[in-house]
């Protein structure tokens, strides 16, 4: 039987829209095949062990909350992490998270708020909040599947050339309502805006991720195939109704 | 345009002291008087077509009225004789509020109430409406509103409360208000806004409302829960209030009562829960439908019996309490109507449709959905249940239903075997499939069916006559629902569990 290990950071912290069911979709797809996966959860203070783990992941969490963890997420997990990923262990980044691994986030009063510079991107605050449903389709090579998901952010995202857009932007604003990037791929480290919850929706996406991981830990394993009608029936759903929804909006433009 | 749903119209540029303080019948313009007028019997006539097109009529006829008679709220509301109440909080709102209505009424005041929680101004320009004769004149003792979170700034200048009631902050439509610190500022801002004479009736058992007692420039009143030992319970996962407001430690509770609600004590800078003036001293819930209550204040005793469930319901009749008693009221008031209390518009109505026993809940974020899952899985001992599960997202909704994911639905699997039918409706019906799936529901049994009415139908052909069916809905959910009932020849709350 195999064994995965999937370290959560600041659960109780960074779990702002939801995030939460990113974790329930890779345990339960985990069980699903036999596979155990183990969750550990990485609060303050606990420290990061880049060999330790398969796969980590990283909800969006308030302000206040992005605060709390700022300096222990830069004094006592930032170098492990960029470790992590130089190994290429499999990371999820959501939201806050997403922007906390670009290389700083600058505030509407000017001030430079630093990340870990994972990702080459850079966030600035935006006059106005990006909210609503996401249809991308993903931009990696030999994966041609759609995502949908919410965004809600305020921040906007550029990509430098050090990384690769996640998905294209079909209806929604993604990183930054200009460019129709959404999202940033580095190994085998993801950040994305959506949430939704993401993964349980987009199942193709979670069985890349853990195939990734699978076979970094054990190669040569496959992931077995699931029966997804339920995952690709909400997703479908979705799918159509932004798209007519997109399509009746740049009508009526 | 969605953005704008919080906000009221700003209209003209008035300001608002001229206008409300100088009002006296025989003084007023002669023009603001007709337009008051007009403004009313506009907002009844359309009132009265909306109903007969089948429409709740709770916020369009307001929203015209405020077009003509921008300054009405403050006008209709300060002839109330003893002054007006608002309610806001995440959670409970429309629940406190009617049982604070119920109270005064069997008080013998005049109460003019928004029932159906239409809690935006407009929602509030239409109660007023609807209440005042068509010369202008208001005839209530006393006004009670429950008021949106982000509302509550601008309410508190119209309405100029003697009291407000804050139930509680949990997360909720974080597409709409963004996230919940700037709520609780909203709020504060409000709070900060009332005149001397008023009150503040707080929970202090909710760290997030508590705290905005350095904004109180009034007489300030606590609730909270002080029966000890209470059931020790976990903290749900998505809890919204696990570090301390002060110095971000984690708080060390002494007891949870649900959510992040209860006795908290920071370890590392000692900021702790403040002294509830008015407690909980005895809950003892009775069956899967009431439960026994004690409330105490200054030596004061108040022992009802309700006869709604959950210790969600505790506190909605404890803020009740207290704001009755900051109010003045005798106990033995504040006992007839809380006994007299039968749920509020939507929130765990008991109905009988065809011989079948439905339970209609309104669910609309986490903490509120956790504690109707409690409710349930303690209340399924009795027998099999069905459950229909109806999410929408429309604004009113929050257009987000990420926050499905923070709801502890895997609690649900203790009670799979009784588990007899499980739909999902709702324009979010395969989103909701999903989440029961990954909660370990068995898939094979979730029956997506988007159209509720034919949703509610199916459940009730297939549910076995001595089964309770749960209909658990969003907010626009729970409104079409209630219409499809009606259409059913639902008979309204004469089933009782005992």
């Amino acid at each position: 039987m195999y064994t995965l290990r999937l370290g959560h950071l600041y659960p109780d912290l960074m779990n702002l829209y939801g995030d939460r069911g990113n974790v329930i979709a890779l345990e339960r797809r985990c069980r699903w095949r036999g596979i155990r996966l183990e969750i550990v959860p990485l609060g303050l203070g606990d420290e990061l062990d880049p060999e330790a783990f398969d796969l980590l992941f990283m909800g969006g969490g308030q302000d206040r909350e992005q605060r709390a963890i700022f300096r222990d997420l830069h004094k006592r997990k930032g170098d492990a992490l960029r470790e992590a990923v130089r190994r290429g262990v499999v990371v999820l980044a959501i939201c806050g998270a997403f922007q906390l691994l670009g290389h700083y986030y600058r505030t509407h009063q000017g001030d430079t708020i630093p990340g870990l510079g994972i990702f080459d991107a850079w966030t600035e605050a935006g006059p106005r909040r990006m909210i609503g449903n996401v249809v991308a389709r993903m931009a990696i090579a030999d994966l041609n599947f759609t995502l949908v998901g919410f965004e809600n952010h305020s921040g906007r995202t550029y990509l430098g050339p050090g990384c690769r857009p996640l998905a294209r932007v079909l209806v929604g604003y993604g990183n930054n309502g200009e460019d129709g990037t959404e999202g940033a791929v580095y190994e085998n480290a993801v950040g994305t805006y959506l949430h939704g919850s993401l993964l349980p929706k987009n199942p193709q996406l979670a069985d890349y991720l853990l195939g990734k991981a699978l076979s970094r830990r054990y190669p040569g394993a496959r992931l077995s195939p699931l029966d997804d009608r339920l995952e690709q029936l909400a997703h479908r759903v979705m799918v159509q109704r932004c798209m007519s929804d997109g399509r009746a909006r740049s009508w009526s433009r | 345009m969605g953005g704008a749903v919080a906000h009221a119209p700003e209209i003209g540029g008035r300001t608002r002291s001229g206008f409300a303080e100088a009002w006296v019948p025989g003084t007023l313009e002669v023009q603001k008087l007709l337009r008051l007028c007009f403004a009313i019997i506009l907002a009844k006539l359309i009132a009265r077509l909306c109903r007969a097109l089948g429409r709740a009529g709770s916020t369009l006829p307001g929203r015209v009225a405020l077009r003509i008679a921008p300054g009405l709220i403050e006008t209709l509301a300060q002839q109330a004789r003893r002054g007006t109440v608002v309610v806001t909080g995440t959670n409970g709102k429309t629940t406190t509020a009617t049982m604070l209505a119920t109270i005064l009424r069997s008080a013998g005041y005049r109460v003019v109430h928004n029932r159906e929680g239409a809690n935006l101004l407009r929602g509030l320009a239409s109660t007023l409406c609807r209440a005042a004769g068509v010369n202008g004149r208001l005839h209530a003792d006393v006004v009670v509103m429950e008021v949106d979170e982000a509302t509550v700034p601008q309410a508190i200048v119209r309405l100029r409360p003697m009291a407000v009631v804050v139930t509680n902050f949990f997360r909720d439509q974080l597409d709409r208000y963004g996230e919940l610190e700037r709520t609780v500022g909203l709020v504060a801002e409000g709070i900060a806004r009332l005149n001397a004479r008023s009150c503040a009736v707080l929970c202090a058992d909710d760290p997030l409302v508590a705290e905005l007692s350095r904004w109180v420039p009034c007489r300030l009143i606590f609730f909270g829960v002080e029966t000890r030992p209470w059931v020790p319970r976990e903290m749900p996962h998505a809890a919204d209030a696990k570090y301390c407001r002060q110095c971000d430690a984690p708080y060390r509770y002494e007891f949870l009562v649900y959510g992040h609600l209860g006795s908290y004590l920071c370890p590392r800078c000692g900021h702790r829960r403040p002294r509830p003036d008015v407690r909980l001293a005895r809950f003892e819930p009775v069956g899967a439908s009431g439960c026994h209550l004690e409330m105490r204040a200054n030596g004061r005793s108040v022992a009802v019996r309700l006869k709604v469930p959950g210790a969600y319901n505790a506190y909605n009749a404890l803020a009740a309490c207290a704001a009755a008693l900051s109010m003045g009221i005798h106990e033995e008031h504040i006992i007839r109507g809380l006994e007299s209390f039968r749920g509020a518009f939507g929130r765990m109505e008991a109905v009988r449709v065809g011989g079948r026993r439905v339970l209609l809940a309104l669910v609309k974020n986490p903490a509120g959905f956790n504690e109707v899952i409690s409710a349930l899985v303690r209340g399924a001992d009795s027998g099999t249940i069905g459950l229909v599960v109806a999410i929408n997202d429309r604004q009113a909704d929050g257009t987000d239903v990420s926050w499905l994911w923070d709801v502890d639905f895997e609690r649900l699997t203790q009670v799979a075997h009784r588990i007899q039918l499980l739909v999902t409706s709702g324009t979010r019906a395969h989103d909701m499939a999903v989440r029961l799936k990954y909660a370990g529901m068995d898939p094979a049994r979730i029956q997506p069916i988007p159209g509720l009415g034919q949703a509610i139908r199916a459940a009730l052909d297939a549910v076995e006559p001595d089964s309770l069916l749960y209909l658990l809905c969003s907010y626009t959910a729970m409104l079409q629902a209630r219409r499809a009932l009606e259409r059913m020849k639902a008979v309204g709350r004469i089933w009782e569990d005992q």
